[in-house]
């Protein structure tokens, strides 16, 4: 990469990368104090319709009437979810110019990957709150994104350059792009199992409707909420994986080597199928469940960093 | 096995009971009921995860058979005891074998009967519709002007239409005159998830017997070839080359080929420096022994099949050229020597052997494309490509041990039976002279190596595994749920009719499907007025 402009792409894009940091650090800080203002009630009655059956209507269930508490945080965290988008443009525009800059799609090494998982992450999470109110995971998602992109300017930052030999192919797109979705994904139902088990701690205790945990769903509906998750990443992931199987046939003459980067992958497939059975085994569907899906997200953290960095792999393409 | 949480009236994998009954037989069932119950499914998953960590850490024979080497001489203690377990070849191993083959078991036990069980369900008509529809998931009730029967037929209708699997009836009430006779319609949908479920399980035992038969009846060579040498497809050409038990001479192709070049181009830019660019190389390929050469590219990415077996680049290295001259003058050795790369530089060892002298040579060499020395790393390559080559060479003398009969690596020197002569480094164009001839380092040449392989399994994994995925989406994206109809008289001419819906899969929501169907029924009234 030598002309003047490039250079001004290479700014560009870190530019992009350090606006989409402070923006999530805003982000991160509203949606905290929206976490921590949590619900107050002002009235006694705590409407519980459970069932609702209205002449010529479907019933509407399960909704606790909200009227009755007030949530202070609600703003800040409407604030928080709009800075989030932002970020998630920025980001966006950050890649673009990455790759535009080393004239590939930009995941040719571990600070693209980061960036990309990272941006995988925010668009998960953004694209499920379009369908649901998520502003109660908002904080969970915006600080292991901004820990994603921390590591990636200051210790795995790398110039842009061009792909080695192994990376040139049409694959790196198809299987990388599954993977990048997939990281969102697990990372956004790690966050809410995690959330389901401090819920789940204190329903034991006895619920109150008022506190931090308060304007969190209950920890049946974040399971829920996890196995949806789950449900839509484990066929992505098991892709992922067929995927990196045809192209490692093509690239080293087999589909399956056992190197620590496919090992780990297969881990992190069994874990996640475990989740799946986990969830219709009596004993196993609440928080132990809960804890696989944590365990799924550590495998797949281990294979990204640690085989990554610390293993001797076919797959060391850190550029580090 | 299940993904799927089922409600009470699936064959949920069985809660075996806890303690074994003592008589043989009575042991046989419960062990089998133990061992396809879910939960044991669970622990054997968290087994094979388990199981599968060591091979990531310590190195593997199959991947890196030097560095298990290295690893044992390392820890003389522990090494070997590891090695006794297996634990060099984790996913060969007996314990690793024993995970998995339980689990298939397993799995075979649990989706057969489900197989069986499902095809029967498919076949039957849905259930009764319950009496109770307020107790269910979604309900909601209204009066309208149709008379019960033509609601009741209209919803099957429509329902039928709609690709639910329909049943109507009625319930007369029995002594209670007083009641109005009910008529019902019951439905459901979403048997596919239960077809998905089964088809990703049995496809994991079909790329299981894939992978099997792949390994059976494969085989993978590896040759190393210098620029301007060729290959023809025998085993004896083979550097290393590894079989099935099953694997057949026949399925080797007579093809051979010369490589004509091998072009590299490595970073040279600041940003990942020394990183490679481009591997290509030129081969003359004969895929008959008499037939016609026509010339092809195989890069990285990019391998050649010829009949079945594909042909694939793997690395790529050096091998600097030396004449060696006895003390009279005469060319005892003219040849280009494979060195092995140590570093990302390239950074390569060899080792040159002399034979045909009395006392016999040996060299043991460093090779450099780009050389450097320091006190650390003493001397080394800072750069990839070849910018500035230079050789270290150690001279020994002595027997080679070449006929003790033990075969030797031609990558080693036994220097037990050997004096050393001296040291030197040298750049392309020198001659080190010395009391028992002289050597000449007169350039280098690049070799490739290449892995020929050929799996006849792989087109069925590849298909299993599509299927599987299919299966699991299938599955996963399927809800499988009830709705019902009932319908009764109040007289005046109005009927209530109350429609409710139950998911049966985890975590489902079926007021659509309870919308969907008022909606069937208000359109009705429509139609009933005209």
């Amino acid at each position: 990469m030598t002309a003047g402009s490039s250079l001004g792409l290479a700014e560009a894009s870190n530019a992009a990368i350090y606006a989409t940091m402070v923006t999530l650090s805003i982000a991160m800080v509203l949606f905290a104090a929206s976490f921590a203002s949590g619900r107050r009630r002002t009235t006694a009655a705590s409407v519980s319709a459970q069932r609702e059956v209205s002449h010529g209507a479907v019933a509407v269930m399960e909704r606790p009437d909200p009227t009755a508490i007030v949530d202070p945080g609600r703003r800040l965290a409407n604030v928080a979810m709009s800075l989030t988008w932002l970020a998630t443009g920025l980001l966006t525009l950050g890649l673009i110019l990455r790759g535009v800059w080393a004239g590939r799609v930009p995941w040719g090494n571990m600070y693209e990957f980061s960036i990309s998982s990272a941006w995988g992450v925010l668009v998960v999470f953004l694209v499920m709150s379009t369908r649901r109110d998520l502003r109660w995971l908002g904080l969970f998602i915006v600080v292991p994104t901004l820990l994603t992109l921390g590591l990636a300017v200051t210790v795995l930052y790398t110039e842009a350059a061009q792909l080695v030999p192994a990376l040139k192919s049409y694959w790196l797109v198809i299987h990388v792009s599954a993977a990048i979705v997939c990281a969102g994904a697990f990372t956004v139902a790690a966050s809410s199992a995690a959330l389901s088990l401090v819920q789940s701690r204190r329903e034991s205790k006895g619920a109150q409707s008022t506190g931090m945990m308060a304007s969190v769903p209950t920890a049946e509906r974040l399971r829920t909420f996890t196995s949806r998750i789950i449900a839509f990443a484990f066929p992505l992931w098991t892709f992922a994986v067929i995927a990196g199987a045809i192209w490692a046939e093509n690239a080293w003459g087999r589909y399956w080597g056992w190197d620590p980067k496919e090992t780990w992958a297969f881990i992190t497939w069994v874990v996640y199928a475990a989740y799946l059975h986990a969830r219709s085994t009596v004993g196993w569907r609440g928080n132990r469940a809960s804890w696989i899906a944590i365990l799924g997200l550590v495998t797949f953290l281990i294979n990204y960093f640690g085989v990554n960095i610390f293993v001797n792999s076919l797959h060391s393409y850190a550029g580090l | 096995m299940s993904t799927l949480s089922e409600q009470a009236s699936e064959p949920v994998r069985s809660q075996a009971p806890e303690t074994p009954p003592l008589d043989s037989r009575g042991f046989a069932r419960w062990a089998w009921r133990q061992l396809t119950s879910m939960r044991v499914a669970l622990i054997l998953l968290f087994a094979l995860a388990v199981a599968s960590v060591p091979g990531s850490i310590l190195p593997q024979r199959g991947n890196n058979p030097l560095l298990v080497d290295e690893w044992i001489a390392d820890s003389p203690t522990l090494g070997p005891i590891l090695d006794s377990l297996g634990f060099f070849d984790v996913y060969g191993a007996p314990w690793f074998a024993a995970v998995y083959l339980l689990l298939f078991i397993s799995l075979i036990g649990c989706v057969l009967p489900r197989v069986g069980h499902h095809w029967r369900a498919m076949r039957s008509q849905p259930p009764a519709a319950p009496r109770n529809l307020q107790r269910m998931q979604a309900f909601t009730s209204e009066s309208v002007p149709q008379k019960p029967e033509d609601v009741v037929s209209r919803a099957a209708e429509e329902l039928r239409r709609r690709h639910w699997r329909v049943r109507s009836g009625s319930d007369q009430p029995s002594s209670d005159h007083a009641v109005a006779p009910e008529v019902w319609v019951s439905a459901e949908k979403g048997y596919l998830r239960e077809t998905g479920n089964l088809v990703f399980h049995l496809s994991l035992v079909l790329i299981l017997v894939a992978v099997a038969a792949g390994g059976l009846f494969g085989w993978r060579g590896n040759v190393i070839i210098k620029e301007g040498s060729g290959f023809s497809n025998t085993l004896t050409q083979y550097d290393a080359w590894g079989g099935g038990r099953l694997a057949s001479a026949d399925t080797i192709p007579p093809f051979s080929f010369t490589l004509d070049d091998f072009a590299v181009e490595f970073e040279r830019g600041e940003a990942q420096r020394g990183a490679p660019r481009l591997f290509e190389a030129r081969v003359a390929l004969q895929t008959e022994p008499t037939g016609p050469t026509r010339d092809e590219l195989i890069e990285v990415n990019y391998p050649i099949s010829i009949a079945g077996a594909k042909v694939f680049l793997v690395g790529h290295g050096y091998a600097p050229s030396f004449i060696v001259r006895d003390a009279t003058g005469a060319v005892v050795l003219d040849d280009d020597v494979v060195f092995l790369p140590q570093d990302g530089n390239f950074t390569s060892t060899g080792v040159i052997k002399v034979p045909d002298m009395k006392p016999q040579l040996g060299f043991r060499g460093i090779f450099l494309p780009t050389s450097a020395i320091d006190d650390i790393l003493g001397p080394h390559s800072v750069f990839p490509d070849a910018d500035d080559p230079s050789v270290f060479l150690s001279a020994w003398e002595g027997d080679l041990g070449l006929d003790s009969g033990i075969p030797q690596s031609v990558y080693t020197l036994e220097t037990e039976q050997m004096e050393q002569i001296g040291l030197r480094a040298l750049v392309p164009g020198q001659t080190w002279e010395f009391p028992q001839g002289e050597i000449e380092f007169t350039g280098w040449k690049r070799w490739s190596s290449f892995q020929i392989a050929f799996d006849p399994g792989k087109e069925a994994a590849l298909a299993a595994s599509v299927l599987a995925m299919v299966g699991l989406m299938v599955s996963l994206f399927t809800r499988r749920r009830r709705v019902w109809v009932r319908a009764r008289s109040q007289g005046s001419g109005s009927t209530l009719v109350s429609v409710a819906g139950l998911s049966k899969s985890e975590a489902g929501d079926v007021s659509h499907d309870v919308q969907e169907v008022q909606q069937i029924i208000s359109s009705g009234e429509g139609e009933h007025d005209r």
